[in-house]
């Protein structure tokens, strides 16, 4: 099990995705995996580091338990979000799955330098998408041991 | 798909049941076992024996092992430009949150602890095929170097 900062036990999932329709799907598939799973929203990089480091709006957000982070976003690209989540001491231990289109070798080699903790590529079809959302969850939320919320320092 | 995974497992216990539970997974699967840290930084490198053995898609570490511990072998692969972009899958019985975070720190892929029941222990290990060696995008195989 894995406590969070709240009492319940509800995991925080930070979903950095621009894309309205593949936000939609990653809502309806989590709602469906039977797990409380608490997913917060952010459409660009910028966005996604504000809310990281508890900036502005940002102020009380909870510190994802699991970040899913696509590659390719407006403001700042998904790459450089990477490298500054695990550049960071108080957000590197954060597992941060790559969550994108792209099928690109040179992609997957880049996140896996950046340190991504795992790689997955975004299926064209609902039915595999909803597959998907459902061995993240299988996966990360129940086979894994994430690590206990820790203060930024 | 051939896959090429690195077990780095001093209990021959868990050696067993894990070849065995990947075995009925997926027989193709090409498991390749290490007994110690030093022996699996050994492979790792292609060093003597083991000058020709193929890079691991994917590498399961326990944390206690004898000679060189699994926390050094991690911070060591980690640390390796050609070797950090293997999946690194942390698999021992340690339940400490001290283990946990060590690892995440030292940037391992994920942390699982293995169950001390049989069945579960099967069910760990086809839900590592599934997701590490079905569902996950691995990096190619990068020449050596």
């Amino acid at each position: 099990m894995n406590p969070t900062e709240n009492d319940d036990m509800s995991i925080e999932v930070l979903l950095v995705e621009d894309s309205p329709g593949d936000v939609r799907l990653t809502q309806e598939a989590f709602r469906d995996a039977g797990k409380p799973v608490r997913l917060h929203l952010v459409s660009d990089g910028v966005e996604a580091m504000t809310f990281l480091r508890r900036e502005g709006i940002y102020t009380g957000a909870p510190r994802p338990d699991l970040i899913l982070l696509d590659l390719n976003l407006p403001k700042m690209d998904g790459r450089e979000v990477l490298a500054r989540i695990k550049k960071d001491h108080a957000l590197k231990t954060i597992p941060t799955i790559i969550l994108t289109t792209s099928d690109d070798e040179a992609d997957v080699l880049i996140s896996y330098q950046l340190q991504a903790n795992c790689y997955l590529r975004k299926p064209a079809h609902w039915d595999a998408f909803d597959n998907l959302v459902k061995s993240i969850n299988t996966f990360w939320l129940t086979k894994a041991k994430l690590p206990q919320q820790t203060q930024p320092g | 798909m051939h896959r090429v995974v690195l077990l780095v497992e001093d209990s021959p216990g868990d050696v067993r049941l894990t070849q065995e539970a990947f075995h009925d997974a997926d027989p193709s699967i090409e498991l390749h076992v290490a007994t110690d840290g030093v022996e699996a930084m050994a492979y790792l490198r292609r060093e003597g024996i083991h000058a020709a053995a193929p890079r691991p898609d994917v590498i399961l570490l326990d944390l206690n092992l004898p000679k060189m511990d699994g926390r050094e072998v991690l911070a060591h692969i980690k640390e390796n430009d050609d070797l950090k972009t293997i999946p690194t899958v942390i698999l021992t019985t340690s339940d400490a949150e001290a283990d946990i975070l060590t690892s995440y720190e030292l940037r391992a892929n994920c942390y699982l602890s293995k169950p001390v029941q049989l069945e579960e222990f099967e069910g760990l290990v086809k839900s590592i095929n599934d997701f590490w060696l079905m569902t996950v995008k691995l990096p190619q195989q990068a020449l050596g170097g």
